[in-house]
């Protein structure tokens, strides 16, 4: 596998560390007054994603992680594990319930995700920055009450509860925003 | 801010100088990395090794030793494999040494010049001072003069810095370089200039040692927004004791496998002449600028920076 030195790293770049596959989110370039250089370095584990300062010497290296981001169609979950096909080469991966973390409940068969693979075998799924899901509970409305105000809580139809406005309803679809878990709008 | 940097030191008097970019002799800190360039007489088959200067010390402390008195000069300095937010290979520095200064009053001329630019800028708080070994115990939990390796990776360890023995190695000076830099100078300089001065003797540079002190040299950082600007010193003058300090940098250089430069006889020779008692700093007017404008980093107040020059 090729290696990276200090030199090579920027934002993006995805290298091991004690194993493991990492992102490098940014790297800065420190040299004291006088003294040796080292590179102050931010990176993310793509299994865990906890995030991590390490210091390298100026010159250091650190081996390629086998790490590819490749958008495919989440299929079904199997009550154990979720498969997904790359659309492209029909080719189905199986991810586990580490592998899908916080995601799992935001997926809908069908939808599109970006799922990362590590030595081909899927690591992270990321769900789309928006979908639409339908309500399967919310309390009733009060009549009268417009969008504004607190809100009330809804379970959606793959388990995820978000706050929506008062006015909306059991059994209509709202998009939400995955990123922030927020409601964004009514789906007509 | 050039402009007003000349008008600064016309008012004080201090004489505006220029040395040769291209030189005759490298620097020999282990850490400091020269360009080389090769020369040739016309006409000759032969071509002798030159260096771009890291600094204008060398040249200007001969000037001083020839009696020009309190001099100034704003000059390009290259430094080779130093590239990042805050480092361009080539960069723009103001140098200057003042007869007769030791270094609190080289550290009131600093701090008068700094806060009398960018009149444009809010204007920063007043400047705060601390002493090195102080400051290093309060954010460290270590004393920098008396700790051994064993007692800096402990506070290392403490401070979640576990790599740092992979880093460092067995330099005392990395070590305290190591964490300076990531523990206590992002607090420096929030709004204000910061002055460390009092450096422990493994940190030298050209400073002479404290009289009081012999584990202490005289030496100065100007720190803003984090960000080193500035290094100053009460010059070294002692010729036996420069001559000590290039070879100690040369032997580090064979430790390190790196090139071995000359030493620059004609520095040696300058100051056996007798250099006269002073002080001088020199500041990154790039990472002033930045500082000053709240930029992110050098390629923003810089036309053309190395990936465009």
């Amino acid at each position: 596998m090729a290696s990276y030195s200090t030199s090579d790293f920027k934002g993006g770049l995805k290298v091991m560390i004690d194993n493991e596959p990492c992102s490098i989110l940014e790297n800065e370039f420190v040299k004291p007054g006088k003294g040796q250089a080292f590179n102050r370095v931010r990176l993310r584990f793509l299994r865990t994603g906890r995030v991590l300062e390490r210091t390298f010497k100026s010159g250091e290296t650190l081996e390629a992680a086998d790490v590819v981001d490749m958008e495919m169609q989440y299929l079904y979950n199997d009550g154990e594990v979720w498969h997904f096909m790359q659309s492209d080469s029909f080719e189905q991966y199986v991810a586990d319930a580490n592998a899908l973390g916080d995601c799992k409940k935001w997926l809908k068969e069908q939808d599109i995700c970006m799922v990362t693979l590590f030595n081909n075998s899927p690591i992270a799924v990321s769900p789309p920055n928006f979908v639409e899901l339908v309500i399967t509970e919310t309390d009733p409305g009060v009549r009268g009450d417009t969008s504004g105000g607190g809100g009330k809580p809804a379970t959606l139809e793959t388990g995820a509860v978000v706050r929506v406005p008062l006015f909306i309803q059991t059994g209509e679809a709202i998009k939400v925003d995955t990123r922030t878990g927020e409601y964004v709008s009514r789906v007509k | 801010m050039l402009a007003d940097i000349r008008r600064f030191f016309a008012a004080c008097q201090v004489l505006e100088v220029e040395t040769p970019l291209l030189c005759q002799a490298g620097v020999t800190d282990p850490h400091l990395h020269a360009f080389t360039t090769g020369y040739r007489k016309p006409g000759s088959p032969h071509t002798s090794t030159l260096y771009l200067q890291t600094s204008p010390e060398y040249a200007m402390k001969r000037l001083l030793a020839a009696g020009y008195g309190s001099i100034y000069q704003i000059s390009k300095a290259f430094r080779n494999e130093e590239s990042g937010r805050q480092h361009n290979p080539e960069f723009s520095l103001l140098e200057w040494y003042r007869v007769g200064f030791d270094l609190a009053a080289l550290i009131g001329e600093i701090d008068a010049l700094i806060n009398s630019l960018f009149e444009d800028q809010p204007a920063l708080a007043a400047s705060e001072r601390y002493e090195y070994t102080e400051l290093f115990e309060r954010c460290i939990g270590v004393d920098p003069l008396t700790a051994d390796l064993d007692g800096l990776r402990v506070a290392a360890d403490r401070l979640g810095l576990a790599e740092a023995a992979s880093v460092c190695g067995d330099s005392q000076a990395n070590w305290l370089d190591y964490l300076f830099s990531l523990k206590i100078q992002p607090q420096l300089g929030q709004g204000r200039l910061s002055f460390v001065q009092g450096y422990p003797a493994c940190l030298p540079s050209l400073a002479r040692t404290r009289p009081a002190d012999a584990r202490i040299v005289e030496r100065v950082e100007v720190f803003l927004d984090g960000m080193e600007l500035g290094n100053g010193y009460h010059e070294l003058a002692d010729p036996v004791e420069q001559q000590a300090r290039f070879d100690a940098g040369l032997r580090e250089r064979q430790r390190l496998g790196l090139p071995l430069p000359d030493r620059d006889e004609r520095l040696l020779a300058a100051l056996r002449h007798g250099l006269p008692d002073c002080s001088g700093v020199a500041i990154g007017l790039d990472r002033l600028l930045m500082a000053r404008l709240g930029l992110p980093s050098l390629e923003a107040v810089l036309c053309f920076p190395l990936q465009r020059a």
